[in-house]
């Protein structure tokens, strides 16, 4: 019982992480309607940023943490400008396309400026665990886990309640419709952008906090990862990235632990497939029939 | 002077030329049609005054502004609403959200109260239905949605694009008198219609297109009695 827990912990912990790379991924789909494969490349970006600023440049921990996600805001916006906004008309393959050779070129200039070697950090944050009974629940998945839930909440107000937010969920359904209702549909969709980068800032904060492990490929995997969890709990929603993400972590750490650690990524993706077999627009995706 | 001018206007797609050089002028106050087939080029000309579309040459000027270089999202802060051909409304928005979506460039709160009053007295199934996804409403319903969305932001100007379109019989009378109670409520129409015969009726002016040209104008009652008129479009 004690490993089960364990293990759930850590299945929440790499999931939690998931998930907040996962509601970056949804929330620019659901705006701008393109799936955006660098965008586990500026979780990269924003570890190395944090590393440079804070281990490097000395800048107190605050201070780097908050400048780390503004230089990935104004990366995530500098890419839509000018690899996708060019391309707004285009047939969605082209943009696609666009999008992993964005992925490659974040990858190849990370490799040119720090090289292969992987750098190892400290410990960025430090956190007591605490017992409950005889288990001890460690503290950094838990504040992982609490950030994730914050973001998601403040996500979801933000794009209901605010002005802002309405604003994008016109942008999602119909761009001219929107600019004819005065909206700015660049700057809308820059915005989505710059949340969606500064969600992935804070992910590569806390990937970086807890594998102290800097490499240019570090973002890959946990993006495609995330990814998937999107589209598992349903691509577009908010809570069903956040469902997606914590879900995907949790069979991939229980895989790991009870099945076999080699088979981890098939059984996760094999539940996927299982997933979008009864459910196709994935767990808590709308049913939406595409207007043409 | 009129309203809005539009002057020598050539619209390209590609290499298709599809508005060849058309003129025509709405004066305050007035309720003007364009009438034509399936690709006249009617839908085409409203886009590009609203923005929607880059002009070639050729010049709209609403009230001495130039429009062919402001971008669409500017367009409707200067007293131009634009109903769009389907309807176009947000239809995972409630009713509500969609009016609100109406007014966004508006900073008055109380101004705004004011129109969602007027919007809501003018449609009272709107006001039964506020809180619905847009979405789940009938094709007229919509269509009212998508007109009192257009009201909200207080226009001088509505440009209506084939708002009959899909609907039945009944709610198209209700249609055009909605439409004929928005002009005499101060607002100046430029409505396009396949429904030539009800048009004509409640137009002042109308203006004929074929293949991006205008092959007639005049005043609505004359063209309603013009041989060439009735055989393409009233089916006399």
């Amino acid at each position: 019982m004690e490993t089960f827990i364990l293990q759930l912990i850590n299945g929440i912990r790499t999931g939690s992480i998931y998930a907040l790379i996962a509601l970056g991924y949804t929330m620019v789909y659901g705006i701008a309607k393109m799936i955006n494969f660098a965008h586990g490349d500026i979780i990269m970006v924003g570890a190395y940023a944090l590393y440079m600023l804070w281990a490097v440049v000395k800048l107190p921990l605050p201070l780097a943490m908050l400048l780390t996600v503004v230089i990935c805001s104004v990366l995530g916006v500098t890419i839509e400008r000018v690899a996708y906004k060019p391309l707004r008309n285009a047939p969605s393959l082209a943009v696609l396309i666009t999008a992993i050779g964005m992925s490659f070129l974040l990858q190849a200039v990370s490799l040119l400026l720090f090289g292969a070697t992987p750098i190892k950090s400290e410990n960025i944050v430090q956190l007591k665990g605490f017992h409950i009974g005889s288990i001890m629940i460690p503290g950094l998945p838990m504040l992982t886990l609490a950030v994730t839930i914050v973001c998601m909440i403040v996500l979801t107000l933000f794009i209901n309640k605010t002005k802002a937010g309405r604003a994008m969920r016109a942008v999602s359904e119909d761009k001219q419709a929107a600019a004819l209702m005065g909206i700015n549909v660049n700057r809308t969709i820059s915005l989505t952008f710059a949340i969606g980068s500064a969600l992935a800032a804070i992910a590569g904060i806390l990937y970086l906090s807890q594998y102290k492990s800097l490499t240019p490929t570090m973002g890959a995997l946990p993006g495609i990862k995330a990814f998937v969890a999107a589209v598992f709990g349903g691509i577009g929603s908010i809570p069903g990235a956040m469902l997606g993400g914590i879900l995907l972590g949790i069979i991939e750490v229980m895989a790991k632990a009870y099945i076999n650690s080699a088979l981890a990524d098939a059984i996760v993706f094999g539940v996927l497939v299982i997933v979008l077999l009864v459910k196709p627009s994935g767990l808590l995706g709308k049913n939406r029939i595409e207007k043409v | 002077m009129a309203m809005l001018t539009i002057k020598d206007l050539n619209v390209y797609y590609g290499v298709i030329h599809a508005i060849k050089g058309v003129s025509f002028e709405v004066n305050e106050g007035e309720i003007i049609a364009l009438l034509g087939a399936n690709g006249a080029g009617k839908t085409t000309i409203l886009h590009t005054i609203t923005g929607l579309v880059p002009a070639k040459s050729g010049s709209i000027e609403f009230e001495g502004r130039e429009l062919t270089k402001i971008p669409a999202h500017k367009i409707v802060s200067l007293g131009m609403a634009h109903v769009p051909e389907g309807r176009r409304i947000f239809s995972e928005l409630t009713v509500f959200e969609n009016l609100g979506m109406g007014a966004y460039t508006r900073k008055d709160k109380k101004e705004i109260a004011d129109s969602l009053e007027m919007v809501y007295t003018r449609f009272p199934r709107l006001k039964e239905r506020k809180n619905q996804i847009a979405g789940t409403l009938s094709g007229g319903e919509q269509q009212m949605l998508a007109m009192g969305r257009a009201l909200m932001s207080h226009p001088k100007i509505m440009l209506m694009d084939e708002p009959s379109m899909g609907l039945s019989p009944i709610f198209v009378e209700e249609i055009f008198d909605i439409i004929r109670e928005i002009s005499k409520g101060g607002t100046t129409v430029l409505l396009v219609e396949q429904n030539a015969k009800k048009t004509l009726q409640i137009a002042d002016r109308a203006y004929v297109l074929e293949t991006g040209n205008i092959v007639l104008s005049g005043d609505a009652k004359e063209l309603m009695n013009d041989p060439k008129v009735k055989a393409a479009y009233l089916g006399e």
